[in-house]
């Protein structure tokens, strides 16, 4: 082509190389700095609890030592929470940040578009309804989610406006479910309701190692092909038809990322409950962070750093009363949105 | 091309010129609804073609079927001669570059990071960037004249300026046909002009062809090659501006009676509306 014949001056080059090394060394930064976060925070969650674990004795309890005391609580509480809080803080923080990019919208995690309520109106459903407690609960969580989901990706073909149909019928929807969940508990039994709430709430209180392992699979599973995927989310932002007209098949990515998302908001509500605004902050305070592009890797750092310093948070603010970690990402959620408020203009106009 | 030595075959040789993109009677619409009607086009190569007419005669759905965005109802679109629904993706996006009225600008991005997205359809999953996207952009940023806003975010610039990005981008897409819908929308008359002799150089350096969609009659007699009028889905009048543009066909076009002068420095014809006849 002769356009590309055209002779590059060097300034040109070096133009384009000073402008791409801030941004650059600028991510590289925050990625290190939350993963040294992350791995400090989980340290400090699995050893700092209301019983300490010294540092040598949990090496030796991981080497197959046992000590009494310290290697229930590391390896019964402690350290289970840490790493669970980890998994589903990643799942929770990749999945907001991928639905908000994809769907232009800021709002759009899927904890508001009915996906998380899914789930929430699904276990609630079965232990109101059918009485079980444990893996059902799990199973009709997952199944809720994906019933919601399937209303929301209703509306990602056909032409100009999906993202918008989506975001709609989405918050349609939680309005929907969100009534059935209340409608649910208040025909409960005390017991019942009792059961539902602490379930609702989000909670990392109850985490086994079999839980941790599910979750691991689906995460491994998932979040690298989310990441892949999310490589096309910036074209994506361009609008509908630039991206069709770069190469991207847009129906087809919509729908890959959304099966994506839900699969791993699905498996992580089901297991540790619907922990709030986890999916709809990490996106923005990534975004915040690594400016210029959609950073659904980072957004899975925060998200992962959000719920495990919340869970800590949760377990030790008040002595004696052990908070659900869903209650301390829920009161964190209000500054944080008249911040990112005060902090953008308004998307409308661009 | 077949080349011919028959003397009564020149008219024949002259109707299978190359055309990079062309339409076989196609028809295009939206859920049911017939927009374009069965139009027949073929594209100049290395020029620009403007497509005119009143809102609402189909000229967007067609740039749209052009560049694949559409699939048509009947007929079809010739890309090099081959039918472009039959053509992966990727390979139509490395050939042809299409510009909406539109484009979202996302949030905090910079001039740089939003050319180098013109590269996508030249990356596969596992390419990386490399040196003719290097060389793409920064082609595409001195053209455009934007290197020294390479690291400006686009929400911040000038209506005159953001359309200069977006051309940096298609350009960086380094397509041999370009589709411009509506490119000076919103624009001054002064950037409307840096614009359009920013497209008129692409085809006269480069070798693109351009069709571009206009609603400015006067601008389009004057930076047109080749003027496509459009009404109703249907093409009423089509050839080089001075041909096109008479009284008659504006009114046919545009419902208007008109006078058609001559500019004394390009020669371009310039339509002096007088009343609505319809």
């Amino acid at each position: 082509m002769a356009l590309l014949e055209t002779v590059e001056r060097p300034s040109t080059a070096d133009a384009l190389a000073a402008a791409r090394r801030g941004p650059r060394r600028r991510r590289r930064v925050v990625v290190v700095t939350l993963l040294v976060l992350l791995v400090a925070l989980v340290v400090v969650r699995a050893l700092l609890g209301d019983y300490r674990v010294s540092l040598p004795d949990a090496v030796r309890i991981l080497g197959g030592e046992q000590i009494p005391g310290a290697s229930f609580v590391l390896m019964e509480s402690t350290l289970p929470r840490a790493v669970m809080g980890v998994l589903a803080g990643a799942a929770f923080g990749a999945a907001g940040s991928a639905f908000q990019v994809m769907l232009r919208n800021p709002i759009a995690s899927p904890d508001v578009l009915g996906v998380t309520l899914g789930a929430s109106a699904g276990a609630v459903l079965a232990v109101v309804a059918f009485g079980v407690r444990g893996a059902p609960v799990t199973l009709a969580a997952l199944a809720g989610a994906v019933l919601a989901a399937v209303v929301i990706l209703s509306q990602a073909g056909g032409g100009g406006g999906a993202t918008g149909r989506m975001v709609l019928v989405g918050v349609a929807l939680a309005a929907g479910l969100s009534a059935l969940v209340q409608w649910l508990l208040v025909r409960a039994s005390t017991y019942q309701a009792q059961d539902a709430l602490v379930w609702l709430s989000g909670s990392l209180n109850t985490v086994t190692w079999t839980d941790i392992a599910r979750l691991l699979v689906l995460d491994a599973l998932l979040l690298p092909l989310l990441l892949a995927m999310a490589g096309r989310l910036p074209v994506l932002g361009l609008g509908d038809d630039l991206a069709a007209g770069l190469g991207v098949r847009v129906t087809r990515l919509r729908v890959g990322v959304t099966v994506l998302v839900v699969g791993l908001v699905a498996a992580a509500t089901a297991l540790v409950g619907p922990v709030a605004f986890v999916g709809f902050l990490s996106g923005p305070i990534a975004r915040r962070l690594t400016p210029g592009r959609p950073a659904v890797g980072v957004a899975a750092l925060v998200g992962a750093v959000v719920v495990v310093a919340a869970d800590y948070a949760a377990a030790y603010a008040i002595p004696g009363t052990a908070l659900p970690v869903g209650l301390v990402t829920g009161l964190l959620g209000a500054p944080v949105l008249l911040w990112m408020l005060r902090s953008r203009p308004t998307p409308e106009g661009r | 091309m077949t080349v011919t030595d028959f003397p009564g075959e020149a008219t024949r040789a002259r109707v299978a010129a190359p055309a990079p993109l062309a339409t076989d009677t196609v028809s295009l619409g939206y859920d049911g609804r017939v927009v374009v009607d069965g139009l027949s086009l073929r594209v100049p190569q290395g020029r620009t073609t403007v497509v005119v007419g009143p809102n609402g005669c189909g000229k967007s759905t067609l740039l749209r079927g052009l560049g694949r965005l559409l699939r048509p109802s009947g007929g079809a679109v010739l890309l090099d001669g081959e039918d472009i629904g039959g053509l992966p993706t990727r390979e139509v996006a490395r050939r042809v570059g299409l510009l909406p009225q539109q484009p979202v600008v996302p949030e905090g991005v910079t001039v740089l990071e939003l050319v180098e997205r013109g590269r996508h359809p030249h990356h596969g999953l596992f390419r990386t960037w490399g040196r003719a996207d290097e060389e793409a952009v920064a082609a595409a940023l001195e053209r455009t004249d934007l290197v020294d806003l390479a690291s400006t975010p686009v929400d911040s610039l000038s209506g005159g300026q953001r359309q200069r990005v977006w051309l940096a981008l298609v350009l960086a897409q380094a397509t041999p046909v370009l589709l411009l819908d509506e490119p000076t929308s919103f624009l001054d008359v002064a950037h409307q002009l840096d614009v359009l002799d920013l497209v008129r150089g692409l085809c006269e350096d480069a070798g693109c062809t351009v069709v571009m969609v206009l609603h400015d009659l006067g601008m389009a007699a004057r930076y047109a090659d080749h003027l496509v009028a459009m009404r109703e889905g249907r093409v009423v009048a089509e050839g080089p501006p001075s041909e096109v543009v008479t009284p008659e066909v504006v009114e046919a076009v545009f419902g208007v009676t008109a006078a058609v002068l001559t500019d004394p420095e390009s020669g371009a014809p310039v339509v002096v509306p007088r009343r609505r006849t319809s």
